[in-house]
Formats: C-alpha cells, sequence, structure tokens
C-alpha cells in the first residue's frame, strides 16, 4: 500500500474496486471469526456442565416466565450471576450454564436496574413476593420498581398449555408425553390446593405446589409469576463445596 | 474515474505522495501511506493477541478448548479469592464456632465481633423484609423492640433464623397457624370481640360478650390478659405492638382470615456461624433477652412483655 509495495498496491485496489469480490471476500473474513466462535459450542461438550437436579419448568413455572418475559422484567434483572466475588457474596453461587439450558431464550440479561434473580427462589416468603410485586416501595421504600398488583387480580389464561410444552420440546426440552397430556391439569393444580395435583412432584421433582398469592380460589397470573421466581435457581445444588470445587479446577473452558 | 492500475501514478510535489489516481471535477486523492506508529500498534495488537491466545484458554479443539500455560479459569480465579477472604475472616469464625453462643456475651471482645458479622449478614439478606434498620413493617416484626413472637434470647433467635418460621423446606421450622373464624362468628359478636382484643391493651372498653368469646376461643393461645404464648408464636395482645396494626379494621381481619407471616430458613444458604452471628446482631439490637437459667425449659408463665 506504500510506494515502495506497487505490486500488493495493485492486487488490493482490484479488490477494492471490484464491489462482488470486495462483498465475498468480507463475508469470508466475517464467517471466520462467527465460525471459530460459534461452531465449538455445539460439538464441544464441557460448555454445559454436567449437573444434577436441572429440569424443565413446570406449566405454572413456565407461565410465570412468559409473564415475566411480557411484562419486561428482564429489562431491569439479570439471571446471571458471574463468577466475582462481590456477585457471589451477594447473590449466591455463580451461575451454570447448565441452569439455563431449559430457557428459550434464556434471560440472563444485561442491565441490572434491579437485583439477579437467578437465585432468588426460596430466598422470600410467597407473601412477601405478592407485597413486594403489589407495592415494591411498601417492603423497599428505595426502589423504583413499578406496581404490579393487577396480575393477582388477573385470572391465569395460558391459551395453550401443552402447545406451548410441545413447542418447547420441538427445541430440545425433554418433556415427556405425559407432561404434554397433563399440563392443562398441572397448570392448575400447582397453585390450587383444592385440586389433587397426582404425580406432578413426581414428574416435576422439587417443584412447589401451593398457593402462591395468598387467594386459594383462584389461579391468578400472580401465582404463576411467583411460582416461577420461587423455583429460580433452586433445582440444582450447586453450593455443595464438592460441586464447587470441581467447578473451580475445571480447565479449557 | 477513469484509472489504468497499470500506469504509474503521478507525484504529488509538495508532498511526495503519490496520486491514487480518481478525479472527480479537478479534486484528487493522495494515495498517503499508514503513519508507521499506528502500523506498528497494529502489528503489536496482533502479536499480544496470539501470545494472549497461549497464554489464557483460547482456541476451541476437539473435545474441550486449549488451557493456556498459566492455566487461569475465572472460577479457579474466584475460588482463590474467596478462599483468602475466607482466610481472614478464619481466625473469628474458629473462635466463634469454638465457643457455645450462649458464652459469646461474657466475653465482650468475640461479642462485639460477632455483631459486626452479624450486621454484614443482616444488610445482604434481611433488609428486604425486616427492613435496613430492623423496624420492619406491617407483617414483618420490628427486631429493635422487646416483643418476641417465639422467644428474644439468643438461642431463640438463632433457631428462628436457621429453620425459619412456617417454611416448607424446613421440618423444624417453628409453625403455629390460628384458625380463621370467618363463617363461626356473626358481624356483632365479631365486632365485640375486637372491643375486648383492643381492651386489653387499653384501647377502650371491654364489653361481657367480648370477653366471653375471648374466654372460649381465644384465651388457650394468648392467654387470659392477652399475654401471648410464644411456645406456639401466639402474640401478646396487652401491648402496643401490632404486627398487622391495632385498629378495628385490621384485627378484625385478623381475626376472621389470620394472615400468618412466613420466614425462610437459612440454614440451607448459610453457614453455622453465620447464623449465630446474625442471632448475636439482632439479639444485640435492643430487645435481645438472657437465656432461661433452665436452659432448654422453655418459659411457661404467662410472659407478660415488659
Amino acid at each position: 500500500m506504500s510506494n515502495s509495495n506497487n505490486q500488493n498496491s495493485t492486487r488490493h485496489q482490484k479488490l477494492e474496486r471490484n464491489i462482488t469480490l470486495m462483498a465475498v471476500a468480507t463475508l469470508v473474513t466475517v464467517a471466520i471469526g462467527g465460525l471459530v466462535q460459534l461452531t465449538p459450542l455445539f460439538y464441544l461438550d464441557n460448555t454445559i456442565e454436567k449437573v444434577e437436579g436441572m429440569r424443565p419448568y413446570t406449566p405454572l413455572e413456565q407461565a410465570g416466565r412468559d409473564i415475566y418475559i411480557r411484562e419486561g422484567c428482564y429489562v431491569c434483572h439479570s439471571q446471571m450471576i458471574r463468577p466475582f466475588r462481590d456477585e457471589v457474596e451477594r447473590y449466591g453461587p455463580y451461575s451454570l450454564a447448565a441452569e439455563s439450558m431449559y430457557d428459550h431464550p434464556f434471560q440472563w440479561g444485561s442491565k441490572r436496574t434491579g437485583p439477579d434473580l437467578a437465585r432468588v427462589g426460596g430466598r422470600y416468603s410467597d407473601e412477601w413476593h405478592v407485597q413486594h410485586l403489589t407495592d415494591p416501595q411498601s417492603v423497599v421504600p428505595e426502589s423504583i420498581m413499578p406496581q404490579y398488583g393487577f396480575l393477582g387480580e388477573t385470572t391465569l389464561h395460558v391459551p395453550d398449555a401443552a402447545g406451548t410444552l410441545v413447542a418447547l420440546s420441538r427445541v430440545g426440552v425433554p418433556y415427556s408425553e405425559t407432561d404434554i397430556e397433563m399440563a392443562e391439569a398441572d397448570l392448575i393444580a400447582q397453585a390450587n390446593p383444592d385440586v389433587d395435583p397426582g404425580d406432578l412432584a413426581m414428574r416435576y421433582p422439587k417443584a412447589q405446589i401451593r398457593d402462591f398469592d395468598g387467594n386459594p380460589r383462584r389461579v391468578t397470573e400472580m401465582d404463576a409469576l411467583v411460582a416461577y421466581l420461587q423455583m429460580l435457581g433452586t433445582l440444582v445444588d450447586v453450593s455443595s463445596a464438592a460441586a464447587q470445587q470441581e467447578l473451580a479446577e475445571e480447565k479449557g473452558r | 474515474m477513469a484509472n489504468d492500475p497499470n500506469t504509474p501514478n503521478r507525484i504529488d510535489e509538495p508532498t511526495g505522495t503519490e496520486f491514487v489516481g480518481h478525479e472527480w471535477d479537478g479534486i484528487e486523492e493522495l494515495n498517503t501511506p499508514l503513519p508507521r506508529w499506528w502500523l506498528w500498534t497494529f502489528y503489536a495488537t496482533v502479536v499480544w493477541a496470539l501470545a494472549y491466545s497461549v497464554a489464557y484458554p483460547a482456541w476451541p479443539m476437539l473435545s474441550r478448548a486449549t488451557e493456556g500455560v498459566l492455566g487461569w479459569t475465572s472460577r479457579g480465579q474466584l475460588m482463590e479469592e474467596m478462599g483468602a477472604a475466607d482466610a481472614a475472616h478464619q481466625t473469628v469464625k474458629e473462635q466463634l464456632a469454638a465457643v457455645d453462643i450462649i458464652k459469646w456475651q461474657d466475653n465482650p471482645e468475640l461479642m462485639q465481633k460477632a455483631v459486626a458479622g452479624g450486621a454484614a449478614a443482616f444488610k445482604v439478606n434481611c433488609v428486604q423484609c425486616h427492613g435496613s434498620g430492623a423496624a420492619g413493617s406491617a407483617g414483618y416484626p420490628n427486631l429493635n423492640d422487646d416483643d418476641w413472637l417465639w422467644g428474644g434470647d439468643i438461642e431463640a433467635i438463632e433457631l428462628t433464623i436457621k429453620h425459619g418460621i412456617r417454611w416448607d423446606g424446613d421440618s423444624q421450622s417453628r409453625t403455629s397457624l390460628m384458625p380463621g373464624f370467618d363463617g363461626i362468628f356473626s358481624d356483632a359478636q365479631v365486632t365485640s370481640l375486637v372491643g375486648h382484643v383492643r381492651s386489653l391493651s387499653g384501647q377502650g372498653e371491654s364489653n361481657t360478650t367480648g370477653a366471653q368469646l375471648y374466654a372460649d376461643n381465644c384465651l388457650a393461645c394468648h392467654g387470659p390478659a392477652g399475654g401471648g404464648d410464644r411456645l406456639q408464636g401466639a402474640p401478646a395482645l396487652n401491648d402496643a405492638i401490632w404486627l398487622y396494626g391495632s385498629d378495628a379494621a385490621n384485627i378484625r381481619t385478623q381475626i376472621l382470615r389470620p394472615r400468618h407471616g412466613v420466614m425462610p430458613g437459612w440454614q440451607d444458604r448459610l453457614d453455622p456461624v453465620t447464623v449465630k452471628m446474625l442471632a448475636a446482631y439482632v439479639h444485640s439490637l435492643g430487645g435481645g433477652e438472657q437465656v432461661p437459667a433452665m436452659a432448654p425449659e422453655p418459659v411457661t408463665e404467662d410472659n407478660v412483655q415488659p
């Protein structure tokens, strides 16, 4: 490109002047960068940790997740505890890729106006969640979170619970046929203490079955959202010393 | 735009740089080479990138990525940092773990450390419900006063923190449920009962119907004078401290459809020493009581609040 390098200069000029050639060369260059980063994620097994306890979400939790997305909770709340001391001390053990493997799409987020929610499950009582969602400032005076009291007044309406599970199973979430058949029943049974949940707890281990919103008479959107929040981060036992040691020593990830 | 790559370009005389060969209305472009410093910085970044990818995990291989000669991982680094932080607390934690929590009070220096550690843990884990000053709010007990639902000595507080209150996740959680009287009492009966309950704490006059209803339905747990019963977490009704409000409407709601607070158990999230430090902190807030001399023997008198 300098005077002394006329040969190169000419070749580069050819590339610069032929728009088709330029486009092809750009595509090839960008594709190399992209492929090197993306392809290994499809075949490297160790990018997703092998953990015990991860299971697909129950229909009610899935409905809560959909409400979480609909209301834009992810805009202010992340679900990704990074492996830094400040985050681990505040939020709990760092998140593992395996913990969001049934998330479509994942809710890692990139902005924390509010706190991280990856391990919020079991941290507060249901009552607290309902009060906090209804009037956040009543429990956290300095909070700027909007109020979501209407969730408790809106009956949960999932147009096609089974269809949701079918769609998810097509992208790799291992719902069984029973899960899909029972979807409608499971959806209500998890939050309505008057309905027999059957083998719900067997099919979805660690599923919390109770009335979540303090109103056992009907299943509301509040039930679904609180059920989802109370499940977050509780499925995999990541805090055991052995698990932490193993993860810390693994190399080449 | 007539450019012939084969003819050498003209040289711009003032700068000595050749023309690119474009010309638009007499305006031409010089083929000025990149500054040396820029070019060398660019080469340096290339070298840096290669060296970095050798030193740190980078290249994806067949079964895993290269480990990097430094052997660094983000999780490994975190483990080291946490280890260092733990080591810094280790002596204090060991000292605390070695001494029974009841005896902490005999050692002011140790107690001071425990309270400081507890205060830090409180800010992370407890303030969301109990408030940053531990003053609570409706439904969430104030921890600064000397009114305790389940006992205010340091052991009782530790037990509460460990196992929680009415917490599903722990079979040893403290549990009690007040029955709801919705549909059992008539409207007038509830009004009389509310009147009597309020009279216990000096708010208004009692009445015979209310007193009778109280004696028949409430006395077993809340005591004849409304002193409450810490064995079952039945709140005292004869003081000025009300979890859900002292006005007639709130008391009425609480009789008809009682609300029951739930507190998570923390023993799975926090280590035993941290739980103890939290107990020491809460105990230090103002209302802490002495452990009864007959250690596990519960207080059976109608512990009227001072």
